[in-house]
């Protein structure tokens, strides 16, 4: 019982959300060099791409901080979730609680802000982080995945009952072993969900990593952001299509992993 | 052991969120200078300084543009919610097409934004997409500018947002209990009338949590005014990145950043209250 | 003989709520002992501090003569089977029963024996690689039983352990689980608030209300001579008569209009007794022990009928008329009733 309207809006707001990504993937493969008007089938652009190196040096960078800050986030994000979901009522847990949720409700720019001026302020008092670069925009990355991260790992574990940690330890686990073979498997969906959420984040950040990367720091979205100021170019209709594509075989990997799971 | 474990996080967290925001405090009461880096404390001798602060309340530019960013924040998780809550709801009921439509809201959100805000600069200008198509059917002899105005940026948040706004409505209505929709048919209401009286009204948290969820990060956005706006859109996020960067004061940004801080925390707290009754 | 679980003072306290309020009790090695009770009564947190899962604030729980209060729960040679089931989510039903033998330490091919043996001895065959989510609730509940009794606890707590089985399977498990309990010869504690469950299954039964053991004993006893309000309401809801105890130990019940007698003298100070609804029988003629009154309403039951009758004193009784005695009387008739002294149960003050 959807009135038609409803249904109608659906289509619509389908429409709207696929209509910059269909034509960003269709003008891609145009030999016109103005970005979106045909000017026949060309690969063109994607050879630009893969000879401009200031924009693969800056996609590299962008990959590895991706990669390390979404790292780090799993690791600090996993045990934050963990310890909210897990250690009961402990003094200190609602200031936990309240630092763990902070970045994922305060605006880009004050957290991008203040972490510049902790860095600053840090290289001033004890000589690291000697300047600003990837480490720096790395941190502020993981510091956002973090956040999101716990809170995925809470609500995944608040899903579960404690019965089954204290039924391992019934059956003879130490604590340790109980968290190894029965915690950690029940986490590890959220975890991995958190990464590529966290990985995806940082790949897409740009006002974090403006405030704290310096010049060696460039990353993706950093490059393309001050290119897009000047206007768009064709050669981001091909990058904007490989990463679609990425997108689109990393979602049907991820969906064909959870098939078969609960 | 169990306490060691407690101490990861929380040294991570005080490092890391408590103390950046405690100095967005010290600065927005320290002086600048032309040192390095570009700000005196107010224990290097000078004391603290309210002008900072006093800026903002007494200059209009200021108070404009956190006013501007309110509305159009606003706007965009107004606009955001009218199209979210239909699809949202929709994609709820679609049954077995359930899975796929929530994958062709979420799917565009994997090109990267900046790519889309990109894909809108290519439609919006005047050689752009939409005067060709325009042109094309005799609508239009000149290109009627699109780019850099309030409208394109409205439209760029609206985009950037909408899936944000799309997942909480979608997942309060599969929590929804059909039978009383059916019951509301029983006792005479009509399709409509039941979405209306008995749907809608259950939906409310999600649907306070969904605009919140836009309006809050979007009162800070930067990059889509910058790249979408007009030059006289001075939303809070550009004002606060023009004072740290190319007038290099930081105390004003800091000041700017609090004053946004301290508007959104009614949202904020509201925002989290709702999260927590779900 | 010596108990194999000796409980003492247990006290047990949430800010100002008593979960356990100085319980003692002794379980012989291979007793099937059911502790029965409301929910809030206390007996999940019995269960949770024999286990290990709570401390008590006071009371010691020993195992064979053996101080367990400072052994961690995974030390302790007890297991339980959890309510929920508490089955591993990620783990096959054989990994979930071999998982406590896996954490002693033992061989492979012995752990894989013993697996085996329980899958046998719970019928599970087959379903050895299936996941929890694949199995019904009866054969969930088979599994956890399987990956508690295979580690071979010399005491098994069970917490509801028909609790979440539909009424027809709870019958044929229960019988099984008396199986089991008599074949492995472990003492088994286990937990409910379904009194059927508790007289069908158990040994001994211990009622529990308010963080105390309220009475303990055999179910027939239990259930015959209920020795406080409590238990006779909440075993078999009988009806409780209140009055004065006359000078040679009867119960003068105004609301029945008419003197209660027990075979025994009523305890000084006693006011109240219970009255089983099965052991109230039709009489005609008025005497000892009868009371009359009006059916207000009667109620079909398959085996019997249960009828509410008005006593000319004001109280009404439930009163079990049995089929085979013949139709019962309609309602809105005049009736007398009548019982036995040794019907006539006094309750404590």
């Amino acid at each position: 019982m959807t009135p038609r309207l409803v249904r109608v809006l659906l289509w619509g707001g389908l429409a709207f959300l696929w209509l910059p990504v269909v034509l960003l993937v269709g003008y891609a493969f145009s030999a016109s060099s103005v970005p979106f008007r045909w000017g026949g089938f060309s690969l063109r652009w994607f050879a630009a791409l893969a000879a401009n190196d200031r924009l693969l040096e800056a996609a590299w960078l962008s990959l590895r901080v991706a990669a390390g800050s979404a790292t780090l986030a799993v690791l600090l994000g996993g045990a934050t979730g963990w310890v909210l979901a897990r250690h009961g009522a402990f003094a200190g847990r609602s200031l936990l609680g309240t630092l763990a949720g902070a970045p994922l409700v305060l605006p880009e720019v004050v957290t991008g802000l203040s972490l510049l001026l902790l860095f600053v302020a840090l290289e001033g008092a004890t000589g690291w982080p000697a300047g600003r670069g990837a480490l720096t925009v790395l941190l502020a990355h993981a510091t956002l995945g973090t956040a999101y991260v716990a809170v995925i790992v809470q609500s995944r574990l608040a899903t579960r009952d404690r019965d089954l940690e204290e039924a391992a330890q019934d059956l003879g686990a130490t604590p340790a072993a109980a968290f190894a073979t029965v915690t950690l498997p029940l986490m590890a969906p959220a975890l991995a969900a958190g990464w590529l959420l966290a990985f995806t984040l940082s790949l897409d950040d740009v006002v974090l990593a403006s405030f704290t990367s310096g010049p060696s720091g460039t990353t993706l979205p950093v490059a393309l952001f001050s290119m897009l100021r000047l206007g768009m170019t064709p050669e981001v209709n091909a990058l904007a299509t490989l990463l679609l594509a990425a997108a689109a075989l990393t979602l049907g990997l991820v969906g064909l992993l959870l098939r078969g799971r609960d | 052991m169990r306490v060691a474990l407690r101490l990861v996080p929380g040294l991570w967290l005080a490092l890391l969120v408590a103390a950046p925001l405690a100095l967005v405090f010290v600065l927005a009461v320290s002086w600048q200078s032309n040192g390095v880096p570009p700000y005196d404390p107010p224990w290097a001798g000078q004391g603290t300084n309210p002008d900072n602060l006093r800026l903002l309340l007494e200059d209009p530019y200021y108070r404009a543009s956190l006013a501007q960013s309110f509305v159009v924040a606003a706007l965009t998780a107004g606009l955001c919610l009218l199209l979210a809550a239909p699809m949202g709801i929709a994609i709820a009921r679609a049954g077995r097409w359930r899975n796929a439509l929530l994958a062709a809201v979420l799917l565009p959100f994997w090109t990267g934004f900046l790519i889309r805000i990109g894909a809108w600069i290519g439609l919006l200008r005047d050689e752009g997409w939409i005067n060709a198509v325009l042109r094309g059917l005799g609508l239009t002899q000149d290109a009627i500018p699109l780019l850099y105005t309030h409208g394109a940026m409205l439209l760029g948040m609206v985009y950037a947002y909408l899936p944000f706004a799309v997942l909480p409505v979608f997942a309060a209505a599969t929590r929804l209990d059909p039978v009383l929709e059916e019951a509301a048919a029983d006792l005479g209401a009509t399709p409509g009338h039941a979405f209306l009286t008995v749907t809608l009204p259950q939906l409310f948290p999600a649907l306070a949590a969904a605009f919140l969820l836009v309006f809050i990060p979007a009162a800070g956005e930067y990059v889509i005014p910058e790249l979408l706006g007009p030059p006289d859109a001075t939303l809070v996020g550009r004002v606060l990145f023009q004072e740290f960067f190319q007038n290099r004061d930081w105390p004003v940004a800091s000041a700017l950043a609090l004053a946004l801080l301290a508007l959104l925390t009614g949202p904020i707290l509201l925002f989290q209250r709702l999260g927590r009754a779900q | 003989m010596k108990p194999r679980l000796t409980l003492r003072g247990l006290t047990r306290r949430f800010g100002n709520v008593a979960a356990l309020d100085g319980v003692s009790l002794d379980v012989p090695p291979g007793e099937f002992l059911a502790l029965l009770g409301g929910s809030g009564s206390g007996k999940s947190t019995l269960l949770r501090v024999i286990a290990g899962f709570e401390t008590p604030d006071a009371g010691t729980v020993q195992l064979d003569g053996t101080d367990l209060l400072g052994v961690p729960p995974h030390r302790r040679p007890v297991n339980m089977m959890f309510q929920s089931y508490a089955l591993f989510p990620h783990m096959s039903v054989a990994s979930n029963i071999a998982y406590g033998l896996k954490r002693e330490g033992l061989p492979r091919a012995e752990v894989a024996a013993r697996v085996a043996q329980a899958i046998a001895v719970l019928r599970l065959e087959g379903m050895e690689a299936r996941k929890p989510h694949a199995l019904s609730g009866g054969q969930r509940q088979r599994v956890a039983l399987a990956r508690a009794l295979v580690k071979r606890p010399r005491l098994l707590l069970l917490d509801e352990p028909l609790g979440a089985l539909d009424a027809n399977l709870r019958e044929r498990t229960g019988f099984e689980l008396r199986a089991i309990q008599r074949e492995s010869g472990a003492a088994f504690i286990m937990v409910t608030h379904d009194q059927a469950e508790a007289l069908a299954l158990a040994d001994r039964v211990a009622v529990m209300d308010h963080g105390r053991i309220v009475q303990a004993g055999p179910p027939r006893e239990v259930y015959d001579r209920p020795s406080t309000r409590f238990v006779a309401t909440f075993l078999g809801a009988a009806n409780v008569l209140d009055g004065t105890r006359t000078a040679d130990g009867a119960l003068d019940c105004p609301g029945a209009a008419c003197t209660l007698r027990a075979e025994a003298p009523l305890p000084e100070g006693g006011t109240a007794v219970a009255l089983r609804p099965e052991r109230i029988r039709l009489a005609t003629e008025p005497g000892e022990n009868t009371a009359a009154g009006t059916v207000e309403e009667s109620a079909f039951r398959g085996e019997s009928s249960l009828l509410l009758v008005r006593l000319s004193g004001g109280a009404t009784l439930r009163v079990s008329h049995a089929e085979e005695d013949g139709a019962p009387p309609p309602r809105g008739a005049a009736v007398r009733l009548a019982w036995d002294r040794d019907d006539v149960v006094p309750l404590l003050p």
